[in-house]
């Protein structure tokens, strides 16, 4: 298990109870007290701490080692899914997976930023930072829904689209506006769900949506807190204080009318009970794909745009 | 540093209104240090005559450049920025808006104006880079998707031009969602069959070229402009690497890697865009 700086009181009571666990000199019955006791002051102190998460801690829960990615999620959520490569141009690439689905009966395309389990998955994974081609695979998929009519579900987790020379070359921005531009009018209904990190264009790119939700203990915003804090404190030691500022959380998110919807995420976060996470996830997904389901390829077009077209804070000058 | 004085009154402006040169007052060049007159300096669109450098010019300078006989009609005037989220980063928002309101002269990093080019017509959203460095935030937003309204309510060509670090971090997630609302609304601009032009200058990057500025039906650049998606330094430290290839997100390299149409110079991009206009006007 891994312990966040935050969780230390955890991580100690964790360490008791497997000191206890492994001690053989106390009899079984004081044991399963202790165990008893432990168990419930570990599940209140868990409590405690989630309940009042700042905005910096939550930016860590999002970027927990052991949360849940996209393709555990779809393992859980689809009754089948067929992973589809490629961009038909470049590459394939795999910080964004895609593919065929089945939710709960019904047909759906899902595509979502990949993260890898560990270091060499990481690499494999580009840390779930998309190149260009990522971007146009998705898009790729996303028309092919379009076509035979299925519903859209975005899976949102990146620290940002790569920022490499190549990536550049081959026409990052581009790559982006043009998913922008596109998924603002496809013909079907289109879920999007942060479910860890949402950074700046790299998320947007798969993440417009008509329904956009949010776990619980994630992150959405223009910027990271260290790149912002880097840029405007000019060090990137103010990600704290940056993390604030930037109102990046599921509420934040939610008051400023980016977000439909928060899900909630089991006690202690989604990597503390993935499988609690996912069923959570798959409940929230399919009560929007009902609600959507109903509404014409003009109605799902036109609500979309108007979302989008609403979002904004500004003042008018007196006259 | 340019030494000729700007008209900061943003109203339209006539034919017989002419600049007040003062005699004397040289132009030194940013680029190459050669020195001209200014209004030299000023025929040439505020380019050099000698290394062919654009100086960066705002929304007023293009518009007067641009425009039959200097004239236009600014649109969607009323607007101006809020600070929804009280934000201090070395410096209230809020300050810095008024800050800058006041140094500048301007209300805001865009300025929107309707025109004619050899008498078709054309609404501009031009940003101007001393506005927070030309920093997309609500406002910026709503006056391009109101001037995307304008165009399609008045059947005109519609054009961006571009000069921005990307995002407005004082304005956060609502800033990042302005590209999908621009970028929206220009689905509408094409469904009208309108045509958008992109023009993007020094520097078009982030947010603004990972939206609406890579999206014209014509994406145009002015000469060495810098334009791409992450900054220098973010690349250098991913990458690890001191140096970054020459050209590198130049507007030359945008041409040869395929996402601009064509490099145009600022003295000819009036005529250049006479020229695109007409073709939607034999339809
Ligand atoms: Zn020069």
């Amino acid at each position: 298990m891994h312990f966040l700086d935050f969780e230390q009181p955890l991580e100690e009571l964790q360490k008791l109870i497997s000191d206890i666990q492994k001690n053989e000199s106390i009899d079984d019955i004081s044991k399963a007290e202790s165990l008893q006791l432990l168990g419930q002051q570990y599940k209140t102190k868990q409590e405690k701490i989630y309940q009042n998460l700042s905005p910096w801690q939550k930016v860590q829960v999002a970027r927990h080692p052991e949360r849940p990615y996209s393709l555990y999620y779809i393992s859980q959520i689809c009754e089948q899914f067929t992973e589809l490569h490629g961009d038909r141009n470049f590459r394939d690439d795999k910080a964004i997976i895609g593919g065929l689905g089945i939710i709960d009966g019904q047909t759906v395309m899902v595509i979502g930023h990949q993260k890898g389990e560990n270091i060499k998955a990481r690499q494999f994974r580009n840390f779930g930072m998309p190149n260009p081609e990522g971007y146009r695979k998705a898009l790729r998929l996303m028309k092919m829904a379009e076509r035979f009519n299925m519903p859209i579900v975005c899976l949102i987790d990146t620290p940002g689209a790569y920022p490499g020379i190549e990536a550049e070359e081959r026409g990052q921005s581009q790559a982006i506006a043009q998913n922008l531009f596109e998924m603002a009018k496809l013909q079907v209904p289109i879920i999007s769900v942060i479910i860890g990190e949402g950074a700046s264009g790299g998320a947007l790119g798969i993440g417009v949506g008509n329904r956009v939700l949010m776990l619980e203990n994630t992150w959405y915003t223009v910027i990271s807190p260290e790149a912002c804090a880097a840029i405007l404190w000019r060090s990137s030691e103010h990600k704290v204080k940056a993390a604030e500022a930037l109102k990046l959380t599921a509420n934040d998110a939610l008051n400023l009318g980016i977000i439909d919807k928060i899900i909630p995420e089991p006690l202690g976060g989604a990597h503390s009970d993935p499988s609690t996470a996912a069923t959570l996830l798959k409940t929230e997904i399919l009560a929007q794909l009902a609600q959507l389901k109903p509404l014409s390829t003009t109605e799902l077009v036109s609500q979309r745009i108007a979302k989008y077209e609403a979002m904004g804070q500004f003042d008018y000058k007196e006259a | 540093m340019a030494w000729y004085e700007r008209n900061k009154q943003n109203i339209t402006t006539t034919n017989n209104e002419k600049r007040e040169i003062p005699e004397g007052i040289w132009h030194q060049c940013e680029s190459c240090r050669t020195v001209t007159l200014v209004k030299d300096f000023i025929q040439d669109k505020y380019t050099c005559h000698s290394c062919g450098h654009h100086e960066r010019i705002g929304s007023k300078e293009y518009f007067e450049l641009l425009f039959d006989n200097k004239e236009y009609t600014p649109l969607i005037t009323n607007l101006k920025s809020r600070d929804f989220l009280n934000f201090v980063d070395t410096k209230p928002y809020i300050e810095r808006l008024e800050n800058t309101r006041k140094k500048t002269g301007l209300d805001e990093a865009t300025a929107v104006a309707h025109g004619k080019i050899e008498g078709m017509d054309l609404v501009i959203s031009a940003m101007d880079f001393d506005f927070i460095g030309g920093s997309m935030g609500s406002v910026m937003g709503e006056k391009m998707a109101k001037a995307i309204d304008y165009a399609i309510q008045h059947r005109c060509a519609f054009m961006i031009i571009s000069q921005s670090g990307g995002a407005r971090m004082m304005e956060s997630s609502l800033s990042l969602m302005q590209m999908a609302k621009v970028s929206a609304k220009l689905t509408q601009l094409a469904a009208a069959k309108l045509p958008y032009f992109s023009l993007l200058t020094n520097p078009t990057t982030g947010g603004v070229s990972a939206s609406f500025a890579m999206l014209g039906d014509i994406n145009m650049a002015e000469p060495k402009a810098l334009v791409g998606f992450a900054g220098a330094r973010v690349i250098k430290e991913t990458i690890r690497v001191k140096e970054l290839p020459e050209n590198f997100q130049s507007a030359e390299s945008n041409l040869e890697n395929g996402f601009v149409d064509m490099i145009v110079d600022r003295k000819k991009l009036r005529c250049q865009l006479a020229e695109l206009l007409r073709y939607w006007q034999h339809l």
